[in-house]
């Protein structure tokens, strides 16, 4: 079951990457090898085996519902890329571009 | 003169408290060292002066005000570069975050400084911890001190590196698939990967949340000991880490092995991927432990064959999800001129990110993508059910479990950077515990007899059996008499290994 270009284009645009025709000629290249080595996992019979998503048997993990001390704001903008009025700066999402 | 390769944490807190020198000196010494050696070795991403003399007041003025001595007082530390340190950048060894200042203290790392250790910088990775090698680093290689045209394995090869090479007693790295085990082996250091959930993972840049734990390494079994005594614990930061009392490792260490049940995994030994050299080192350790007293039998973990395939489906998917925060909104690598919000991503993202990066996001994006989900995913997680059932079912029968650490001493910088799949064999015999969730430590078995290369015992141990594992280590430790410090480092052969390795170094020094 191999991938091909039109599936790595898929699978980068649902990862948010915009891949070049030689990314997309070297990404596809390498999962197909990684998938033919890993791809045995599939031969296992596994019917009526619990997944496990977590190592340790424990269960929900909560504290005490009152009020403590979070980032503040300027430590939160500390790494913004660009900033203005306490805030995050970014290009217009509505009304403006091809998206219109 | 202090010999920062052979002391160790405890010498260096008596002797500060003793007044035989102060910690003032002790930073000096280790970042001394680090201007002679990391030229070469390229262990630092950031090396911390400031942070290290502040610490290091800190504790001669508790030593002068007669205060109780904390138990880390003077210690050098390093910390792998996705640990948060305010004073310091994070970059996880990636373009797409190589501005990035700390805005909060990564729990681990913060408990090591409040037991009075001085830090001396922040280490180098593979980019993200997606690596065995330490070459996926934006910055540039790091190099085994114990042979410059080596890999000190990865992905926490620049922790591993920095406590090989003396440049700090101890070091924290973080341990997915075998990040901390790994580069341990490879190096001849102590390198310990907590049970998940014993240590706060709180301030380690996540990358696969349900097997990552950090870890520390040493020179030596008992100040991995007293380094896990001090990182262990509870944090309400972490809603992972377990509220289970922290135990007393190092009092812990000299009780000996008499009638400890060993299993030598026997079926993971004779696989094909195996150096020679590697199996004989371990049935020779197997022997050892039956010489120290252990009752030592053979175990299988058949579905430990499959972890490899479960591992690189489960990591992947879930620093897929992991890595989807870099989107330069908030932080990190923004790219310039993007006409919309989806454009920006896009490209931030693409631009930042380096080859191993692009890899795992993809294979993880697949592997959760419709009609893909159940047979990867799902499958994984299934099989990630039998591995732990595995573990289970040896620890009924056995206390520790014996596995190489790595199936081959480390190899050349550039060898296996073409071949995808034999770097990820490189951590075969590791994954399988991150899955099952269990703790081990890699410990020196001796060196080889080709090129004089250390070689990792990795001895496991059930949920929660840091104590039993630790001491098992201690005993081995005593009794093999391994000398840690790398020829090439030894204060007597500094000033030849200086100048040969300026000429020898190959690649020039890319940082």
């Amino acid at each position: 079951m191999a991938i091909s270009d039109e599936d790595v284009r898929h699978i980068g645009r649902l990862a948010r990457l915009s891949l070049t025709e030689d990314q997309v000629e070297w990404l596809g290249h390498d999962l197909n090898s990684i998938l033919d080595h890993i791809g045995t996992i599939q031969q296992l019979e596994l019917s009526g085996v619990e997944p496990t998503a977590h190592a340790l048997d424990v269960v929900n993990s909560t504290r005490d519902d009152v009020v403590r001390p979070g980032l503040d704001r300027d430590a939160a903008l500390r790494n913004a890329p660009a900033e203005e009025g306490g805030a995050f700066v970014i290009p217009r999402i509505v009304g403006g571009g091809d998206d219109a | 003169m202090i010999d920062l390769s052979r002391i160790t944490a405890n010498q260096i807190r008596d002797a500060i408290a003793g007044g035989v020198f102060t910690a003032r000196e002790m930073a000096d010494a280790a970042l001394s060292r680090i201007d002679a050696l990391d030229g070469d070795v390229h262990a630092f991403n950031q090396v911390t002066p400031e942070l290290a003399y502040e610490a290091a007041a800190r504790v001669d003025a508790a030593v002068a005000s007669g205060a109780q001595v904390p138990p880390l007082a003077g210690v050098p530390v390093a910390f792998k570069d996705n640990m948060n340190l305010i004073g310091t950048r994070t970059t996880c060894s990636s373009r797409i975050l190589q501005d990035y200042e700390s805005v909060y203290d990564c729990t681990a790392a913060r408990r090591l400084l409040d037991a009075g250790a001085l830090p001396v910088g922040k280490c180098n990775m593979d980019e993200f911890a997606f690596g065995s090698s330490t070459e996926n680093s934006a910055f540039g290689p790091t190099r085994n001190p114990w042979g410059l045209d080596r890999v000190p394995g990865g992905s926490s090869g620049g922790s591993a590196a920095a406590v090989a090479a003396g440049m700090a007693t101890i070091a924290l790295g973080s341990d997915t698939g075998g990040s901390i085990r790994q580069p341990g082996s490879l190096t001849g250091t102590v390198a310990l990967k907590p049970t998940y959930g014993r240590v706060s993972r709180y301030g380690c840049v996540a990358f696969a949340s349900s097997l990552d734990q950090i870890g520390p390494f040493a020179r030596s079994v008992a100040d991995a000991a007293l380094a896990l005594e001090v990182i262990a614990g509870a944090d309400p930061m972490d809603a992972t880490s377990v509220k289970r009392p922290v135990e007393e490792y190092t009092a812990m260490l000299g009780e000996g092995i008499s009638g400890l049940r060993v299993g030598l995994a026997t079926d993971l030994l004779d696989s094909e991927g195996c150096s020679d050299e590697v199996r004989t080192a371990i049935r020779q350790a197997a022997e050892t432990f039956a010489a120290l007293g252990a009752e030592v039998g053979e175990v299988e973990l058949p579905t430990a064959a499959h972890a490899l395939s479960a591992y690189y489906i489960i990591g992947p998917a879930e620093a897929s999800s992991n890595l989807a925060r870099f989107d330069g909104i908030r932080y990190g690598h923004r790219a310039q001129g993007a006409k919309d919000v989806s454009e920006l991503y896009m490209r931030s993202r693409t631009e930042g990110f380096g080859p191993e990066s692009l890899r795992r996001i993809m294979l993880g994006t697949y592997a959760l993508s419709v009609g893909y989900y159940d047979a990867y995913y799902g499958q994984a997680q299934r099989a990630r059910t039998l591995i732990k059932r595995d573990f289970a079912d040896a620890f009924t029968s056995y206390d520790v479990l014996l596995t190489p650490t790595s199936p081959t001493v480390a190899f050349a910088i550039g060898e296996k950077s073409d071949d995808l799949v034999a770097m990820y064999l490189s951590d075969v015999y590791t994954i399988p515990v991150n899955l099952a969730g269990n703790c081990a430590i890699s410990v020196p078995a001796g060196l080889s007899a080709k090129e004089g290369l250390p070689i990792g015992l990795q001895i496991i141990g059930d949920h929660f059996a840091e104590a039993t594992v630790l001491r098992a280590a201690a005993a081995f430790e005593a009794a093999t008499g391994f000398d840690p410090v790398p020829p090439l480092v030894r204060e007597e052969r500094l000033g030849v290994y200086l100048a040969c390795a300026k000429r020898a170094r190959p690649g020039g020094g890319a940082r």
